[in-house]
């Protein structure tokens, strides 16, 4: 019995070391998966910079001149409203 | 201050056109290259969101505490403006980061948290606009708490990982470049005045309609 269960242990152990020796890749060759360094770099994709710069100048002025021309036109609505409103109540 | 007005109106009017040309003239950054000039826009529009955030906060708190109109006014006109210097912040930045970055957009501590805080006066003036009965008192506590909310943004590039440059820029800029930066942060601030001006008077004179309506009722 003790024989047997030494030997199931040793073909267990046989078996183990060799499935790792054969995931281990022979010396000087990368596996795969693994990292591989980049002989040459790769060109980067080149954005120009002047086409963003310019729109987000152009951003900043209309958002500030379209806020002013919608305060200038509320404000016109309100001053005809309150004018409209004032000669009601001096009629009265 | 009415009589201050149109000078100031000249004096920004100068500013906003010096501004463009002295920052042609600031020296070019050595990795960024010409794409950090909207560095000159970009940071004082967060600066005025921040201060918007602040004038929104402080004058909503005023509000509840003192039932002052005229601090209510002053909250909402801050708060639209905080909306509009928000979105320029808003694209300033991502067209920045897309030539310097590669990327439009990135879900991280700062650029999360400044989104968060331009949402949450969005939600203001729709709450304002829309809220009914006590949207007032209901918008002066979400004021509070974006007002709260403007350390954490102001931090979060320090604290967090992110693509954001930390506060230190500013501090460490070349010599060459604080000249034209601080001259767009004083016509930025000079505009901000003028236009929180500008919008507080259209509430004054809404609040004046409301007054001759009800006397029309009565």
């Amino acid at each position: 019995m003790k024989r047997r269960v030494m030997a199931t242990i040793g073909s267990m152990l046989l078996t183990a070391g060799s499935l790792l020796a054969a995931s281990q890749p022979p010396p000087g060759t990368a596996a795969q998966g693994d990292f591989v360094p980049v002989s040459a770099v790769q060109s980067v994709e080149q954005l120009p910079a002047a086409p963003f710069l310019i729109a987000a100048y152009v951003v900043v002025w209309l958002a500030l001149l379209i806020y002013v021309w919608s305060i200038w036109r509320r404000m016109k609505k309100i001053e005809h409203d309150l004018a409209d409103l004032r000669k009601r109540v001096q009629s009265r | 201050m009415a009589r201050a007005y149109t000078p100031l109106v000249v004096l920004a009017m100068v500013l906003f056109a010096v501004a463009p040309v002295a920052v042609a003239f600031a020296p070019p950054e050595q990795v960024m290259g010409l794409i950090q000039r909207i560095f000159y826009y970009h940071v004082p529009s967060a600066m005025m969101l921040f201060l918007s955030a602040f004038v929104c906060g402080i004058a909503s708190a005023v509000f509840l505490f003192k039932r002052s109109a005229r601090a209510d006014r002053i909250a909402v006109s801050a708060g639209e403006l905080a909306i509009v210097f928000g979105l320029i912040v808003m694209v300033t930045g991502p067209l920045w980061g897309r030539k310097f970055w590669g990327v439009w957009w990135q879900w991280d501590a700062k650029l999360t948290s400044a989104f968060l805080l331009w949402m949450i006066f969005v939600a203001y003036l729709l709450v304002r606009r829309y809220g009914g009965p006590g949207a007032e008192k209901l918008g002066a506590a979400m004021a509070l708490f974006g007002m709260a909310n403007v350390p954490f943004v102001y931090v979060a590039a320090n604290y967090w990982r992110t693509l954001h440059p930390t506060t230190n820029v500013v501090m460490t800029l070349a010599p060459g470049m604080r000249g034209p930066f601080w001259l767009c942060v004083a016509a930025f601030l000079l505009l901000y005045g003028l236009l929180l001006t500008l919008r507080k008077r259209l509430e004054d004179q809404r609040a004046a309609v409301e007054q001759l309506y009800l006397a029309m009722d009565e």
